[in-house]
């Protein structure tokens, strides 16, 4: 039975209106230019397509729907759905990546009846080899080649098909330089993820938690709240901002003073402030309508949505300001100036002058907060303020993983993890952004 | 024209040196150390350096009640008794008293009554306490008197205030004798409304006098109450005092050894009471005054807070008797010494754990708890179960202590809820059903790391009536196999699941699952695990559990309002005294109904008439077979599911010495020793700083310009020669 | 000048009400009065009477807003609200809530550790990140440009917690070089303060860096620039001449507005190394509900904000004559 969370609706929506939004900047001839000159970017490219795979995956985790397996009725998405294997593989405690055995010691029952203090084999990680002393090694190896293979496989048979289809057409896209390290990097992803599927069956490829759980699957997981904190943050924002922005710089006088005065107000209180006061009135909504808040999920899921809500509200106030200067700026131009004297109505001046004008103002910041806001998710989660315990996240990763710092030996594994994954989102995200900014500004494009 | 530029850089390596070499200046020239965040001078004494989490809100001894401030006002102020250091179980002894005060019973009119007569004749006992004379405050300026004897400090003016930012500006000290009086006059500031001392509403119901004295020094200044007379306390000379309490509560003396009796002198609150001062944050709750061994010399609860010796404090010395262990651990070999023997005791604020271990481990901590991340370095266990220090831990010297701590964790049910409580024998099925379910062991081995012991009643070990073997098991939880407590069968909870008429967990009236909800203001991420486990662990009775996690307000809310169902509680001991456990449970204390401590809103007028009859009695045998009845009741009827008494893993290292735990005491600084010789040494052993990965880091960048550097420089070469 | 100073001080007045009114609103919409008490009474023994007196004591005994049974002004004035926020408009901050500490001193000392963090962090971060840019344009279109360009989006990629956790990692526990936290004053806060501030520069390198290279790239391209080239110059001297003398301008003006906000300090980098700042002190404030040092706190960010913002227009004046102020 399919489930819908606030968060899938908003996602769905956003992928509705995203389309929406493709479509119709194709359409124009303004926005030719640049979404040319960025597919010719191969930074632009391989960033973006590493970013496609970050949201297909989490794409394939907003679809929830209920099992009925033992009777639990827990809610879980179509990607637990097909992780299943290393979602329910826990162990009992730590476990280095591609470890045998967990990393502490422990009493063991031994050979009649004695008992040993050492290091007890996992549960499930590497659990098919009888010695792993000797056998682990090459049975990642073989293990690894397999994926590889696979991946290999996979990958080359719907991209010949494509080659086919194109073979003809000499200016074909995917027959630029471009497109070939597109298809290179295509074909690399699907075999990281084919060998990251084939390693993750038999081992716990980035360890266990503290309580066991496979980091790898927790890494994942986090993906999807990366994702809508960094989208749906912007859902909110934009609204605001190009409605107050515009209006604000097209009429001036007390429609002016009160926009001003409300972002200026908004921006003097500290942003933490106006976070942990929304995250607990979502707290006190939860404890007085309990009977709607059954599940954990939706509980996580409510304040991840608040979450959102309250950072757009915050971060309004910048592009606001930029979209009034520049809206004042538009203002005076002659063509607007015309439409006027000719009697356009002001309703039709906003829409078909101002609005298309500033446009590349609003995708060039859309983009660039993308990857502060997946930043700022890490550092909110650390005071506690960030998304529900529960939620997976990378913030409650590190944070977790603070302690675990600590340790003699260290516990990296969690801390190296989220790096990783964060690190890759937002390095793909902001090299991304640099390209969509050098093609969209008109003062970048008069270089060229 | 590059030259330029080499300049600059030239330029700002000269300043970069500078700079290295002032830092290495202001960093003492000393670079075995350069991670030691104390100042050098104070290497070579007795200082004690510890840090706390929580910064202390009031150090005013009417006001405070928290462990955390204790920790400084325990050994600041001397309330009349304390506990023996040594001694197991807790005894008191005096302190200032000169031996443990005369109890005597009282009947309506005022009639001294036997030590044996019946309770219900006796209206008051009166408890007469002698101090001992010749006992100092420490240096102060509330009581610097002139050579005309004259308070000093008491009206202030604006030139003694100049320049005046914290108590230590002030020029002039003074101290004077401790008296009588000074006991009697903080018992009338906690029974005042404006110093809301948290104690002063129990106190109506026990002090005589208390409650009337309250309704009439509302409104009045400090200054006044010291003359208006409080029935049932006075002094009855300079060195003895009497306090008269309701009806007989035997329990009273151990508040006579809490931070709450100790004495203050008027002239405090006379020479605090001044808004010049106030603005500058120098209060009585911020400066405190006493007798006791050490005195607050820095006050910055923002950083750290230094206490040092008081050079008046009385005489005082180690104790000489103890357990038997403790002579075989050393502990006796000070007996008869004077104390105190730390010079200064230094207190960091830490509010993050992992600073707080590296630096224990790097010798700048003398003491440290262990936290659940970095027990496996520390302890492990052998064959036999027993924990050990690993051997990382024996080669630093550091010794591990163990207590089990007067407290108890338990999850209560809310008796009230339509399910848990008032469904009778059906609802109690379902308690035990749940008791048997959630596998305490188990999460002590998981989550504690075995440092606790599964609860089988309220009270702890170390409590009088706790019961050891076979008698003290909770016989609806546990069988007695071979001598060893064993968690029933889950089959047995089910079954019991099945008469309460949930079979397998589904409502036999409705079909549908049966939900639960545990109520917790813990939502943070580390208590994630655990929910999951108490999840895990109901799922076994096909109970569905839903965890309601909400601020600590809304919990709170929730359980003045009843609406909680399932709720973890913990208690800590006030005192070692059953009664202070079994109240808990007392009908007349119920959270909803009353606004006491019964949190459960457990209603069993057996288990009442029982704890009124047990809690006035002396420890003798009759009261140890009521406990035994009260257990007995609360285990059958499982109003909380008793989950564990948590044990107190301490660390420390083994310069310091003279450490036992003491859960009770609150002035254990003066017992405490420290040999700062060894400690000296240790530190620079350990702390050797590591510098070629900055030479390499250095190599890098230098690699990384110079061909930058040269390209450059051909390239203007070419330039200028076109 | 004098004319405009003043209109803009008079502006900030609704400004600073509407501020007030916000912070009161997101704290009480959730937090009665009585919720307060009691978590600053603790758990143990605490009674109806002990929370009436509590909020006697500390003037939240009053009606949150608006007091019906008051007569005329009172209806206004004998409010929680108005009694409480009036004080702080000539910076008398009263006392908090938990623990009866005079707010004011306690700002006035908790100042200094946020500067001596904050400070230096902004100073050495400005060298760094202005010397970073110069070199890359200086060798724009060579591979250390390019590298630069490069290490700038990867250092930006980095969460700021890493950059904590490793560099507490890194220098207090494997090297020993630092103490792992802590504070003291006078100069033997130096060693307390080189990580904290060595992490906030390398942290502020990438986006720092970046923008600094694209506004020296913009002015490079201009055609005075183009100009004294042809004349002659040499590369690093129409940089620094030319270059970097215009490029300081948007460089300053984006420093002074942040200026006065120093004095709030790091929330996140001040919790890390304990360091007894205002960030802590607002921190410490929001997890224990005191709600008088939540509101002074945030008046007085409020207050900084808007000097700043005044200086920054002041200062566009002072480097730049053309621009007048009306």
């Amino acid at each position: 039975m399919m489930v819908v969370l606030w968060t899938d609706a908003l996602i769905y929506l956003l992928l509705i209106s995203g389309s929406g939004f493709w479509l119709y900047m194709r359409g124009r001839a303004t926005m030719q230019r640049p979404i040319r000159k960025v597919g010719r970017s191969k930074t632009g490219m391989v960033s973006l397509t590493v970013l496609l795979l970050f949201v297909c995956i989490g794409l394939l985790d907003s679809i929830h729907f209920r099992t009925d397996e033992e009777r639990s009725n827990e809610i879980i998405s179509l990607l637990d759905y097909w992780a299943s294997p290393i979602r329910q593989k826990s162990e009992k405690t730590y476990s280095a990546p591609f470890s045998a055995y967990l990393f502490g010691k422990e009493l063991m029952a031994a050979d009649e009846g004695k008992q040993v203090w050492g290091y007890p084999r996992l549960k499930h990680g590497a659990a098919h080899l009888a010695d792993p002393d000797s056998e682990l090694a090459d049975d990642v190896l073989i293990k690894t080649l397999t994926g590889l293979a696979e991946g290999l496989v996979f990958s080359l048979l719907p991209l010949g098909l494509l080659w086919l289809l194109v073979r003809k057409r000499e200016d074909a896209w995917l027959k630029q330089s471009t497109g070939k390290t597109v298809i290179a990097v295509v074909v690399v992803l699907i075999s990281v993820v084919f060998t990251a599927i084939e390693l993750s069956a038999h081992y716990h490829i980035l360890g266990t938690d503290k309580v066991g759980e496979d980091v790898f699957y927790q890494a994942v997981k986090s993906i999807r709240t990366g994702l809508v904190i960094g989208t749906l943050t912007t859902l909110v924002m934009l609204p605001l901002a190009i409605v107050f922005g515009i209006l604000a710089g097209f009429f001036h006088g007390w429609l002016d003073d009160v926009i001003q005065y409300i972002y200026t107000t908004l921006n003097s209180v500290p942003g933490v402030l106006l976070i942990a006061a929304s995250i607990l009135m979502v707290q006190v909504y939860m404890a007085n309508h309990p009977d709607d808040f059954t599940s954990l999920i939706v509980r996580a899921d409510m304040r991840l949505l608040f979450l959102c809500l309250i950072l757009g509200v915050t971060s309004w106030t910048g592009l606001c300001r930029m979209l009034r200067a520049e809206t004042l700026k538009l203002r005076e131009m002659e063509y607007v100036q015309a439409a006027r004297a000719l009697g356009v109505k002001q309703g039709m001046i906003l829409y078909k002058h101002i609005l298309p004008n500033v446009m590349h103002i609003i995708i060039i910041s859309v983009v660039l907060d993308f990857s502060s806001l997946v930043l700022a998710e890490a550092v909110l989660s650390y005071i506690n303020i960030g998304v529900d315990p529960t939620t997976y996240s990378w913030g409650n990763m590190i944070n977790g993983a603070r302690l675990e710092m600590a340790r003699e030996p260290a516990v990296w594994w969690s801390l190296a993890a989220a790096f990783l994954f964060m690190f890759t989102l937002v390095l793909a995200a902001n090299l991304f952004a640099d390209t969509v900014r050098d093609a969209f500004d008109p003062r970048r494009a008069e270089h060229e | 024209m590059s030259s330029n530029l080499s300049m600059k850089l030239a330029e700002q390596r000269v300043l970069f040196l500078v700079l290295l070499t002032l830092f290495l200046n202001l960093a003492g020239c000393d670079f075995s150390q350069l991670n030691n965040p104390y100042s050098k001078t104070e290497d070579n004494q007795a200082v004690l350096y510890s840090s706390f989490t929580e910064r202390p809100k009031h150090l005013d001894p009417a006001v405070s009640y928290s462990a955390n401030e204790y920790v400084f006002i325990g050994n600041i102020y001397e309330p009349p008794f304390q506990y023996h250091y040594l001694k197991r179980p807790y005894e008191l002894e005096p302190l200032t008293a000169e031996r443990m005060p005369a109890v005597q019973f009282l009947d309506g009119n005022g009639h001294q009554l036997s030590a044996d007569a019946d309770e219900r004749l006796i209206h008051y006992t009166d408890y007469v306490i002698q101090i001992k004379p010749g006992i100092l405050y420490q240096p102060h300026p509330a009581l610097a008197k002139s050579d005309s004897g004259a308070y000093l400090y008491h009206h202030l003016t604006d030139v003694q205030l100049d320049g005046i930012n914290t108590l230590n500006d002030f020029e002039q000290t003074g101290t004077r004798e401790l008296t009588a009086e000074d006991y009697v006059y903080q018992i009338k500031r906690m029974a005042t409304a404006k110093i809301q001392s948290p104690i002063s509403e129990l106190m109506k119901n026990y002090i005589s006098g208390f409650a009337a004295f309250y309704d009439q020094s509302a409104g009045k200044s400090l200054n006044e109450i010291s003359t208006l007379p409080l029935e049932g306390v006075v002094a009855e000379s300079r060195y003895t005092y009497r306090i008269r309490i309701k009806g007989k509560y035997p329990q009273f003396i151990y508040w006579l050894a809490m931070p709450f009796f100790s004495p203050m002198p008027w002239e405090a609150d006379v020479f605090y009471d001044n808004p010049r001062l106030t603005e500058r944050n120098i209060t009585l709750d911020w400066y405190p005054i006493g007798t006791g061994p050490f005195q607050l010399q820095e006050n910055n609860p923002n950083r750290r807070m230094v206490m040092v010796k008081n050079p008046n404090f009385h005489d005082d010395y180690f104790p000489d008797q103890g357990e038997e262990e403790d002579r075989l651990n050393g502990l006796l070999t000070d007996a008869g010494k004077k104390l105190p023997f730390i010079e200064k005791v230094v207190f960091t604020l830490e509010k993050e754990t992992i600073p707080t271990w590296s630096k224990f481990l790097q010798g700048y901590y003398d003491v440290s708890g262990i936290s659940s991340d970095s027990f496996d370095q520390v302890v492990q266990f052998s064959g036999t179960g027993d924990p050990n220090l690993t051997a990382d831990m024996q080669n630093k010297g550091i010794h591990l202590q163990k207590a089990v701590s007067s407290s108890i964790f338990y999850i209560g049910f809310n008796m009230l809820d339509a399910t848990l409580g008032k469904n009778g024998e059906k609802s109690r099925k379902l308690r035990q059903a749940i008791s048997i379910a959630i596998d305490y062991e188990e999460f002590i081995s998981i989550f504690m790391n075995g440092r606790g012991i599964p609860a089988h009643g309220a009270l702890p070990p170390g409590i009088f009536g706790y019961a050891e073997g076979k008698e003290g098991v909770n016989p609806y939880v546990y069988d007695w196999v071979d001598g060893q407590p064993r968690r029933k069968d889950i089959h047995y909870a089910q079954k019991l699941m099945k008469e309460a008429g949930y079979p397998g967990g589904v409502d036999s009236k409705t079909g549908q699952s049966l939900i639960l909800y545990l109520d917790t203001p813990a939502t943070s991420i580390e208590e994630r695990p655990r929910m999951n486990w108490f999840r895990k662990q109901l799922k076994k009775l096909g109970i569905k559990l839903v965890i309601r996690g909400t601020d600590y307000n809304r919990f709170q809310q929730k359980m003045r309002a009843g609406n909680a169902q399932i709720f973890m509680w913990g208690w800590n001991a006030d005192y070692p005294d059953p009664e202070n456990f079994f109240f808990l449970l007392y009908g007349p204390n119920a959270k909803v109904a009353f606004g006491g401590e019964n949190a459960g809103n457990y209603q069993n007028p057996k288990f009442d008439r029982l704890f009124r009859q047990m809690r006035n009695l002396n420890n003798n045998e009759q009261r140890y077979k009521l406990i035994q009845q009260l257990q007995d009741l609360i285990r059958h009827d499982a109003p909380w599911l008793f989950g564990l008494y948590p044990e107190d893993y301490v660390l420390h290292h083994g310069w310091y010495t003279n450490v036992k735990p003491n859960l009770m005491a609150n002035n254990r600084l003066k017992y405490h020793k420290i040999d700062p010789v060894k400690r000296k040494e240790n530190r620079q052993q350990w702390n050797a700083p590591i510098f070629w990965p900055l030479g390499l880091f250095l190599l890098l960048l230098i690699g990384l310009i110079v061909p930058a550097v040269i390209a450059y420089r051909k390239k203007i070469r070419l330039a200028l020669n076109d | 000048m004098i004319h405009y100073i003043i209109r803009r001080l008079i502006y900030a007045l609704p400004l600073l009400i509407g501020v007030n009114i916000l912070t009161f609103v997101l704290f009480f919409v959730v937090n009665s009065p009585d919720d307060m008490a009691r978590m600053q009474l603790g758990q143990k023994h605490v009674t109806a009477q002990a929370v009436d007196n509590w909020k006697k004591q500390r003037g939240y005994d009053l009606p949150l807003l608006w007091n019906d049974a008051g007569q005329g002004l009172e209806t206004v004035t004998q409010t929680v609200f108005y009694q409480k926020s009036v004080g702080l408009f000539w910076f008398d901050f009263g006392i908090s809530d938990s623990d009866k500490r005079n707010i004011g001193a306690d700002i006035k000392q908790r100042m200094w550790p946020s500067l001596a963090v904050a400070l230096p962090s902004l100073v050495l971060g400005l060298l760094v990140n202005i010397t970073v840019a110069l070199m890359m344009v200086l060798f724009r279109n060579s591979y250390l440009e390019f590298s630069g360009v490069v290490l700038c989006v990867i250092l930006m990629s980095i969460s700021s917690l890493f950059y904590i956790i490793g560099g507490q990692f890194l220098f207090g526990k494997l090297l020993r070089l630092v103490p792992i936290s802590g504070y003291d004053g006078g100069f033997n806060a130096i060693k307390f303060v080189v990580l904290p501030v060595l992490i906030g520069v390398v942290s502020g390198i990438g986006s720092g860096a970046r923008w600094y290279r694209t506004l020296f790239l913009e002015e490079v391209e201009k055609d005075y620039v183009r100009t004294a080239r042809a004349k002659g110059l040499s590369e690093t001297q129409t940089l620094f001449r030319h270059v970097v003398k215009n490029a300081m301008i948007p460089i300053l003006t984006g420093v002074v507005v942040v200026l006065p906000l120093l004095f709030m300090g790091s929330l996140i980098m001040e919790s890390f190394f304990s360091i007894p700042g205002l960030g802590s002190y607002t921190i410490d404030a929001i997890s224990s509900q005191d709600f008088a040092i939540v509101r002074s706190m945030v008046f007085l960010g409020s207050v900084l904000y808007i000097f700043g913002l005044l200086l920054t227009d002041i200062s566009y004046t002072l480097v730049d004559p053309r621009v007048r102020l009306s």
